[in-house]
């Protein structure tokens, strides 16, 4: 059984998923949007950025981050002008964090389901009168719809399990930025924390394995030859 | 309502040009667009439907011009009934829901597709129909959302003896009972000397 101070850390792990998901929901479905439908100049390059926390080590992320949330720097400052609130060493830093790292993942499964979204439906609704907004909200956007919950769900799980960028960003903070890998982390430097590093361990392999099933199902529901696994 | 085209579009090799001037048998009943495949016959609907941007040339409909002289009406205000060559159901909405997807707001099915004999159908989802069965949705699709002319890609395509027998029938009321002007692809002389009042060969 789970103590009240590991209960503790689970749902801020899951507050921190969801509202990770969230913020990158709509920033991933315009980004996937663009990248599936889009021709442009540059279109490689912000492939290409938009995939780059998958690649780079998550220390330098969450560094880069840092800079930029900084009580002066380019994001920290007009937040704390504008709104008198700063991320730093927050739980909504650690929610920024995990929705950066979890930002590729979601946008390539999103992806996936607006390039297998039939264009020729899309002619049919136009020619029966239906305009380009309503073309994307009654066709386009539902017959989206498994790719972004999969594209959600991976996100989420992702979120969840996001550790270095977090450390470096908000460091690791007992009841604002100790997430789950965090905690294990943790756990794992004290002497006598196995005990806890199991359980914590057994709960997000629990979670990582039900989002990875849950989002290989509705990738499947889009239809043959899409999988997110 | 008679159809006035002039059309030229290159795709990749293929030049397409197709000059469909007014004049008896183009205003109404079918016009057939007859000949092989690959000279352009569908690219030619696709362009007087809006979904194709000609190189040059013009497109009009009842005297009312779609595309030429620098306009270029889209798609949704052209008022083509387009059935494409594959029915092109929409899978996340039931019958109901496709047939009425370009019908006015609250517009209702009524009486007005008996002909089609669908009225058992509209429960259930596209991917349970026969293929005449999607067909005749896709037809009755077109017609509620109130069309001024048919474009018709060989709407008989890929369908056996006696589900062809029940298309060409549709059409066929659609000719001489609803009088809706007719622009249809074929490339099968059986069906174009059948339901077309004036033949045209392209290629």
């Amino acid at each position: 059984m789970l103590t009240p101070e590991e209960w503790g850390i689970v749902l801020l792990s899951l507050q921190v998923g969801a509202v990770a998901m969230a913020v990158t929901l709509p920033v991933a479905f315009a980004l996937a949007w663009i990248l599936a439908r889009g021709t442009f100049p540059g279109k490689v390059l912000l492939d290409a950025l938009v995939h780059l926390p998958l690649v780079v080590p998550p220390v330098v992320t969450g560094w880069v981050l840092l800079l930029a949330f900084a009580p002066h720097g380019v994001m920290g400052a007009p937040l704390q002008a504008l709104l008198g609130v700063s991320v730093l060493f927050r739980w909504t830093g650690a929610a920024l964090a995990a929705a950066v790292m979890a930002l590729p993942l979601t946008v390539r499964a999103m992806r996936l389901s607006i390039e297998a979204v039939d264009q020729r439906l899309e002619s049919a609704a136009r020619t029966l009168g239906a305009g380009r907004a309503r073309v994307f909200w009654t066709i386009t956007l539902p017959l989206s719809v498994p790719g972004i919950l999969a594209g959600a769900v991976l996100g989420f799980a992702r979120s969840i399990g996001e550790f270095g960028a977090t450390i470096t960003f908000v460091s690791n903070v007992p009841g604002q930025t100790r997430t789950l890998p965090l905690a294990i982390y943790s756990a794992l430097q004290q002497p006598g924390g196995e005990a806890m590093a199991w359980r914590l361990s057994g709960i997000s392999v629990a979670l990582s394995l039900a989002a990875l099933v849950a989002s290989e199902v509705l990738a499947r529901r889009m239809g043959a030859g899409h999988h997110v696994l | 309502m008679s159809f006035d085209l002039a059309l030229t579009k290159r795709i990749g090799t293929t030049e397409i040009a197709l000059t469909l001037e007014p004049g008896p048998g183009v205003g109404s009943g079918a016009t057939i667009l007859f000949g092989r495949s690959g000279v352009g016959k569908t690219s030619v609907l696709n362009m007087v439907a809006g979904l194709l941007r000609p190189d040059a040339g013009h497109v009009r409909v009842g005297g009312e011009t779609l595309f030429g002289d620098g306009v270029d009406v889209p798609p949704e205000r052209r008022r083509a009934g387009y059935v494409f060559q594959e029915p092109r159901l929409f899978p996340h909405l039931r019958v109901r829901g496709n047939l009425l997807y370009g019908a006015p707001r609250g517009a209702e099915i009524g009486d007005r597709l008996d002909f089609l004999g669908i009225g058992g159908l509209l429960d259930r989802w596209p991917r349970t129909l026969s293929g005449g069965e999607a067909r005749r949705v896709a037809i009755g699709r077109v017609l509620l959302s109130d069309p001024r002319f048919l474009l018709l890609d060989e709407p008989l395509s890929s369908l056996d003896r006696p589900r062809r027998e029940e298309v060409m029938q549709a059409i066929e009321h659609m000719r001489d009972v609803l009088r809706l002007p007719i622009l249809m692809v074929t490339h099968d002389p059986e069906e174009a000397e059948r339901l077309g009042t004036r033949v045209v060969r392209m290629g």
